[in-house]
């Protein structure tokens, strides 16, 4: 802690500094997808957190592995997956949104028609 | 000098606008703040040296992922309408559950993180060894993984159609 004031602005920038943010990033997330109901918010949600994770495997990547690129090849293929994720979960909102109208959680009590 | 006053700018837009993604009244003001948070993180790859990563992270979230949302927002929502605020009891539990996470979290992290790491300096990775790391078949190479995402990405072409499309 007390190497994140000292090294505030000069030397490296410290490890746990990106750390931090991809933490605040990730706990938003978690945030947005307990107290939101609408099913694109939760989406959105997600997506943070996801994207929280791929900061985390390009920063230890960077900092401890320097040499090596499997942190960098994680987060590669991370985003490619969140990609299909989204694209599904958008088609199956449209799709609920077709037949019942609206798009909160509270009123999906059966997926099939 | 530089590299850290720009890491600082970035870790607080980056911040700011997660949490308010989260919690903006409005869906396609939410989609937008995403849009920076996005952009903020290609910033970070691009300070950790991380070209290719950054190109990929504009290219695939911000420029593809995000216009998939804005479209959903746009089909499943009447503009301007604000959403109903959701109930304080679920609000609370959230806000509860996700400070007693980041407070354990970041309680370890600021505990440990410091004995491990040391930044070597290094040049800018080749994307020509990128391109060969990802198609070659030996140790720490990427062919298999690669064609496994592929054959994920057609899949889920498929069943995007095979969900959304109207049924007669």
């Amino acid at each position: 802690m007390g190497d994140l004031f000292t090294n505030f602005f000069s030397g490296i920038i410290p490890m746990e500094a990106y750390i931090a943010v991809s933490l605040v990033m990730f706990f938003s997330g978690i945030y947005g997808f307990i107290s939101r109901k609408s099913l694109l918010m939760i989406l959105i949600s997600i997506e943070l957190i996801l994207n929280s994770i791929d900061i985390n495997f390009a920063v230890f990547n960077r900092y401890l592995y320097p040499e090596q690129m499997e942190g960098f090849f994680f987060a590669l293929f991370t985003i490619a997956i969140s990609a299909c994720e989204t694209a599904v979960a958008i088609a199956i909102v449209i799709n609920i949104y077709r037949n019942l109208n609206n798009v909160e959680v509270d009123s999906l009590n059966q997926l099939k028609e | 000098m530089a590299q850290q006053i720009i890491f600082y700018i970035l870790a607080v837009i980056i911040s700011v606008f997660s949490i308010m993604a989260v919690t903006s009244k409005r869906l396609i003001r939410s989609a937008t703040y995403l849009l920076f948070v996005l952009l903020g993180t290609a910033g970070l790859y691009l300070l950790l040296g991380y070209h290719y990563l950054f190109a990929v992270q504009v290219a695939v979230y911000a420029g593809g992922i995000m216009v998939l949302y804005i479209f959903a927002i746009l089909l499943t929502q009447k503009p301007g309408e604000r959403i109903t605020p959701e109930p304080l009891r679920q609000r609370a539990l959230a806000i509860v559950l996700s400070s007693v996470g980041i407070v354990f979290c970041g309680y370890i992290i600021f505990n440990n993180i410091t004995k491990v790491y040391t930044l070597v300096a290094q040049d800018e990775l080749n994307t020509k060894h990128i391109g060969m790391t990802l198609m070659g078949t030996e140790k720490f190479q990427y062919l298999l993984p690669f064609e496994v995402i592929s054959i994920l990405l057609l899949a889920c072409i498929v069943g995007a159609i095979m969900i959304a499309r109207k049924r007669s």
